[in-house]
Parts: C-alpha cells; sequence; structure tokens
C-alpha cells in the first residue's frame, strides 16, 4: 500500500506501508529510506499539499502544456504567500545556521514540532539554511530573510545586527548563557596511536609536525582554535604571536571551512594533527572508525559558544513571533539539550541525556572569550585586515 | 527616415529590433554587473584602491593567478591542438567516446573536477602515491592550481581549432609536397598559420576562463597566503571581512589586467590574419 506521511513540519513523503508505530505515525520505505510520521489523511489540507500534487501531476502529466499550467499554479501557491490559506495556517520560521549543525538541526525541527503540536498549536513550517558561518551572516545582511540565526560564534551575529539593525546590539543577553543553548570547544585529533606523540599545544609549533586547520578568516570555527592556542602561549609565558605564527608556518593546507579541513585531514591522509570542533572530532571518530584516529584532548582550549538568537525585524506576525521564540527557548528544554548531548555538543542540562553521551567529555581547562575582551574586541584585532592574523603572513 | 546610429547599416531587415533585444540582454547579462564594479571603483578613487592593492599578498596572489592560467592556457595551446589534430585526422576505435569526452570540464561542475582531482593527486591518492618517490607533490601546491586549470582550460582551445581544421583542405598539403616541402616546413608554413587565429582565440578564452577559476582551484591548492592563494580567494576572504571595497578593488584590478592581456591577444590576431592575407 502507497502512503502520504507528514515528517515535521509540512514536508511529505511517500512510499509503501511498512508497520505501525502505534502513536498515530506509521513507517514507509520511501526507496532511499524509512521514514516514520503522521499519514495524511486528505491530500488536500494545505497549500503545500497542492504544491506538491500540482508539480507532481506537471512531471506525470502527459500535455507539456497542463503540467507547466499545473506547476506555475503551484509555484504561486507554494511562494504567492497572498492566498487566504497561506496566510492563515502556516506559520513559518527560516532558521540561517552554519555547516556542522546540519544533523542537529534535523533532528531538532522535529522534536520541536512535536512538542509545539503536543502544545495545542499548528504545525510550524521550518526550513533550514546551511553554509559558511561568515558567508551565512552576509547573507541576512544582503536580505534573506531569516526568522532566527544560529551561527559559530557571535561576531558574525553581531555584525548583522551592527550592519542592519533587525535585532538589538545586546541580543546575546536574551537568553541563557550568553544565548548559547549548547557549546563545545577545540581539541586535537591525530592519526591512530598518536605517532607524533601530541600531546598539547607546544607539540604543535615543533619542527616537521604538520598541523591542519582552516583559514580563520573564511571560518568562524577556525578562530576559536587560533585563540585557544593563543591562550596557551600567554599561560606559559611564551610570545603568543611568535607562537601562533609558528604554528601557522606548519599548516600545509588552509581550507576555507571547519569540513575542509577534515576532509583533508581524514580522506586525503594530510597532516598530523587536525584542529578540530570536539563535536566534529567525535563525528569523525564515529563515522570513519574509532580505529583511525585518536582525540587529544591538550592542557587549555577555550569554550566556543556558538549562539542564537532572534531575527526581530525579519518578524510578520505575532503568531510567527509566538513560534520562533518558543523554537530559541525550547533549544534550553532538558529533550533538546539530550538531543545536542548526543550530537556530541557540550550542552548543559544533562537530566535526560543517556549516561553515555553525558560522561563523553574530559575535562579540561577552558577559557572563554570574555578573557579576550569579547568579540567585539577581538575580531577586529586579531583578524581584521592587516592585523594579527595577516601579519603571520607578512613577514 | 531613421538618422543616427540605428540607421541600418545593411539592406537586411529587422536590424533595429533585434539590435535592442541584443543591447538589453547584454546589458543585463554582462556590462550592468561589470559597471557596477567599475561605479565602486570610481567611488573609492585611484589613490585609495592602490593603497587597498599594494601589498605584498596581493600582488603575489595576482600574480599566481595570472602566471598559472598562462602556463596552464599554454599548455592547453599544445595540447588541445595536438588533440583537435587527430580527432579530424584519424579514424579509429572509440574516438567519439573521446569527443564527447572533451566537453566533460564544461558540464562538471568546477567543485567536482577540484574534489576528484584532488583524492587523485593527494599524497595518498592513485597519482599522488606514484609521484611521491620522485620527490614530487602535485596537490597542494601550485602546480595543483596548474592541474586544475589545464582541466577547465582544455576544451576552449579543442573546440574552437576542431572546426578550422576539418576546413582545412588536404591539397595544400599536397600541392607543398609536391612542391618539395618536407612534412615540418609544410606544418609550419601551410597548417599553423591557417589555424593560427583559431588557437589564439580558444587560448584567450582558456585563459580568460582559468584566470578567473575559483570552485575547482580552491580544493586543490592548499590556499597558503603568499604562496598558494589565487585572487579570487582572496575577493572571498576579503568579503567575509565585510569589507566590500578592498574585494571590489582586487575585482577591479584582475578586470583590468584581463582586459589588457585580451586586447593583447586580439592584437597578435590581427597582425597574424593580416600576415597570412585571410582578412
Amino acid at each position: 500500500m502507497y502512503r502520504t506521511i507528514q515528517i515535521g513540519g509540512h514536508t511529505l513523503a511517500q512510499g509503501i506501508f511498512l508497520r505501525s508505530l502505534g502513536d498515530g505515525r506509521i513507517e514507509i520505505d520511501a526507496g532511499h529510506a524509512r521514514l516514520s510520521g503522521h499519514p495524511v489523511a486528505t491530500p488536500r489540507s494545505s497549500e503545500t499539499v497542492s504544491f506538491h500534487s500540482a508539480f507532481r501531476k506537471a512531471l506525470t502529466g502527459g500535455h507539456l502544456r497542463g503540467g507547466l499550467l499545473a506547476g506555475l499554479t503551484g509555484l504561486v501557491l507554494a511562494f504567492g504567500g497572498t492566498t487566504p490559506a497561506a496566510a492563515q495556517d502556516s506559520i513559518e520560521i527560516l532558521n540561517v545556521s552554519y555547516d556542522p549543525t546540519r544533523e542537529f538541526y534535523r533532528e531538532y525541527n522535529e522534536l520541536f514540532n512535536a512538542w509545539w503540536t503536543a502544545q495545542g498549536n499548528a504545525p510550524v513550517t521550518i526550513r533550514q539554511s546551511h553554509g559558511g558561518a561568515g558567508a551565512q551572516a552576509r547573507a541576512v545582511i544582503d536580505g534573506l530573510e531569516a526568522t532566527v540565526v544560529t551561527l559559530a560564534l557571535s561576531a558574525d551575529i553581531d555584525a548583522i545586527s551592527e550592519r542592519t539593525g533587525l535585532f538589538p546590539a545586546d541580543w546575546q543577553s536574551r537568553l541563557p548563557h550568553n544565548s548559547s543553548p549548547y557549546t563545545s570547544t577545540i581539541v586535537f585529533l591525530v592519526r591512530e596511536g598518536n605517532p607524533r606523540g601530541i600531546e598539547d599545544w607546544d607539540d604543535l609549533v615543533a619542527d616537521g609536525v604538520q598541523v591542519i586547520t582552516p583559514n580563520p578568516k573564511t571560518s568562524g570555527g577556525a578562530r576559536w582554535n587560533f585563540l585557544a592556542a593563543w591562550a596557551y602561549a600567554e599561560r606559559n609565558d611564551l610570545d603568543p604571536a611568535e607562537f601562533v605564527g609558528a604554528m601557522y608556518r606548519n599548516v600545509p593546507v588552509l581550507d576555507t571551512g571547519a569540513r575542509g579541513s577534515t576532509t583533508t585531514f581524514t580522506q586525503r591522509g594530510i597532516g598530523d594533527v587536525l584542529l578540530a570542533w570536539e563535536n566534529e572530532a567525535f563525528l569523525a571518530l564515529a563515522e570513519l572508525g574509532e580505529d583511525a584516529f585518536d582525540i587529544v584532548v591538550p592542557s587549555v582550549s577555550i569554550l566556543a559558544e556558538p549562539p542564537v538568537t532572534l531575527v526581530d525585524g525579519n518578524i510578520t506576525s505575532d503568531a510567527q513571533r509566538a513560534a520562533a521564540e518558543a523554537y530559541l527557548q525550547h533549544l534550553y528544554s532538558p529533550e533538546a539539550q539530550a538531543l545536542a548531548l548526543s550530537h556530541y555538543y557540550r550542552a548543559w542540562d544533562t537530566s535526560q541525556a543517556a549516561p553515555e553521551d553525558a560522561a563523553r567529555f574530559p575535562e579540561v581547562e577552558l577559557v572563554t572569550i570574555a578573557d579576550f575582551g569579547g568579540w567585539p574586541v577581538v575580531q577586529p584585532e586579531y583578524f581584521g585586515e592587516g592585523r594579527i592574523f595577516d601579519q603571520i603572513y607578512e613577514e | 527616415m531613421r538618422a543616427g546610429i540605428l540607421r541600418s547599416p545593411s539592406p537586411l531587415p529587422g536590424f533595429g529590433l533585434s539590435f535592442g533585444i541584443m543591447m538589453t540582454v547584454l546589458s543585463i547579462v554582462v556590462l550592468l554587473p561589470i559597471g557596477a564594479l567599475l561605479g565602486r571603483g570610481l567611488m573609492i578613487g585611484p589613490a585609495d584602491l592602490w593603497e587597498m592593492l599594494n601589498s605584498r599578498r596581493i600582488w603575489s596572489a595576482l600574480s599566481l593567478s595570472f602566471r598559472a592560467a598562462l602556463i596552464a592556457s599554454l599548455f592547453n595551446l599544445v595540447f588541445g591542438l595536438m588533440l583537435a589534430w587527430v580527432l579530424v585526422r584519424y579514424r579509429f576505435w572509440g574516438r567519439r567516446f573521446i569527443d564527447a569526452a572533451v566537453d566533460l570540464p564544461f558540464a562538471l561542475p568546477t567543485a567536482v573536477a577540484g574534489i576528484a582531482l584532488t583524492a587523485l593527486y593527494a599524497p595518498n591518492g592513485v597519482f599522488g602515491q606514484a609521484l611521491a618517490p620522485l620527490g614530487l607533490q602535485v596537490a597542494y601546491t601550485e602546480v595543483g592550481i596548474w592541474v586544475a586549470l589545464v582541466f577547465i582550460g582544455l576544451p576552449f582551445v579543442v573546440r574552437t581549432v576542431q572546426p578550422v581544421i576539418e576546413e582545412l583542405e588536404a591539397d595544400l598539403e599536397e600541392v607543398s609536397a609536391t612542391l618539395g616541402a618536407r612534412r615540418a616546413y609544410t606544418l609550419r608554413r601551410v597548417i599553423l598559420p591557417t589555424l593560427t587565429p583559431a588557437l589564439l582565440t580558444g587560448f584567450a578564452l582558456a585563459l580568460a576562463r582559468s584566470v578567473g577559476e575559483y570552485g575547482s582551484v580552491i580544493f586543490i591548492a592548499g590556499n597558503i597566503p603568499n604562496l598558494t592563494e589565487i585572487a579570487p580567494l582572496l575577493i572571498v576572504i576579503r568579503l567575509e571581512e565585510y569589507n566590500y571595497d578592498a574585494a571590489a578593488a582586487i575585482g577591479i584590478a584582475m578586470l583590468i589586467i584581463s582586459f589588457a592581456m585580451l586586447l593583447a591577444i586580439n592584437a597578435i590576431q590581427t597582425w597574424s590574419r593580416r600576415r597570412i592575407g585571410l582578412v
């Protein structure tokens, strides 16, 4: 039996019926994967559905013109926004995020919608946009109508506030923990057995050690790497500029993003050590096998806080504001925190997490961005044009 | 009677309409973006532009971009001519397949090409492993950039030269031979002069394409400032800093240098046409 189900918001999938899950949801075989969701009884209940069926008609219809017309009607229905049905019952959230959160938000969106509808609300359509944090921030500045932004560091969100005024400059105090529902830190990923004996930051400046890290200019994550190395040098009475310069001279490939560096290290076999987000390092272990790499935790690292905020200026209705605010606040709920922990983020609330998720993270001394004076100070001083990072390559 | 520039230069009807459509499309697609870039440059002013451009890092990036594009296009000039010659003049098994494969670099997303080449030439890749004992490293060096640019530039030379070779009459070569010319002489004095304009066009196209190539190069380049950082990447970096002016400055510098190079190639082309009397 062929069935249509609804996954999360308005996303639909079709496939062969496999089994009933008991809670009203069913599982289907969609060809490429097994999916579960609520079966759709009357396939003309919402505009998204009419778009889907019109689109299907366009694809399968014998007459080209009829198909085209149906397709165009579907497009108008889906993007017009002025149709009465769309204005009344469809609330949409566009979450503009950075690269490594793809998997986390895919699951969180389902979790949120399940909770939101259980509160008696209509389901929310959540759209996701992922990319390098800097490029994503620029897209919002240039007019991408983000409802919420969830980026790698607050400097990128500051830039949006500063250049567009879409939300107040003190946005980071609007939610707990500096608006960072989950955090991470920077660790070393080394090859199995740690053949170069890399234990701490000072091993990275040794002759012949190859360090893989992305360019802090293009990667938000790489700025945390840079600052963690800087913090180590300061604590150990080394000249930080010289120390970090020596480390970057050991970098043979400067990728533009964190995932690019991970690929260079894991797939291309370049380098002895990868400076990675802890969640990316655990993910690499999970995906590529525990026997290929080891995680080394340095003596000091930095608390990386990827913050979230509401883009007030892009809110079009009270209902949308309520949903978007709930969307961000629910990130702090025990079940969302458990989800973040299972995606290898250091979340705050471990009450509902699986014990192995909560116990995974080794103790490490963490400096914070506040120790450096906060991003508004750090960003221009360390990463502005011609400043500390650029000077490494000016000599 | 219509006057001025729109006066029909030929008795063929429809000039006004087709000229109008052409100008509209050209403006929207080509002239407006370039105009916006130059407009930004004018707003910044030449003195500030120079200030922004005059750093070692930018000059090394610009010279790397143009040097690599030139080397790759020269390679394609020779290799592309040979490929086109073989495809036109000889019949062999798999000829059509190779003919179709020449277009692949056009069709493939450049990022895919970049990743595939990197996987092959990385120290743990198939070619990379073979080259390593010889002390050669391709991926993450300037040579890697050449390889990527050769890949994306090849079809431009082949596809511009191929039709001209097809038109080349074998009679000419036979006459040359019966008049006592040896093969090398025929090639040098009869065939190459006829092909020169098409070769130069293909070379110019490949060069222009390679200079601005970003997608495939960033994967294989290594992107180390002053060594393997190409100018388009520097533009992206400036954009990441929200420094739109500095990004525009590099863009304008690339535009001017490219324009000068294409102008020079055009001049050589005109000169060579005159010399062999094809005008």
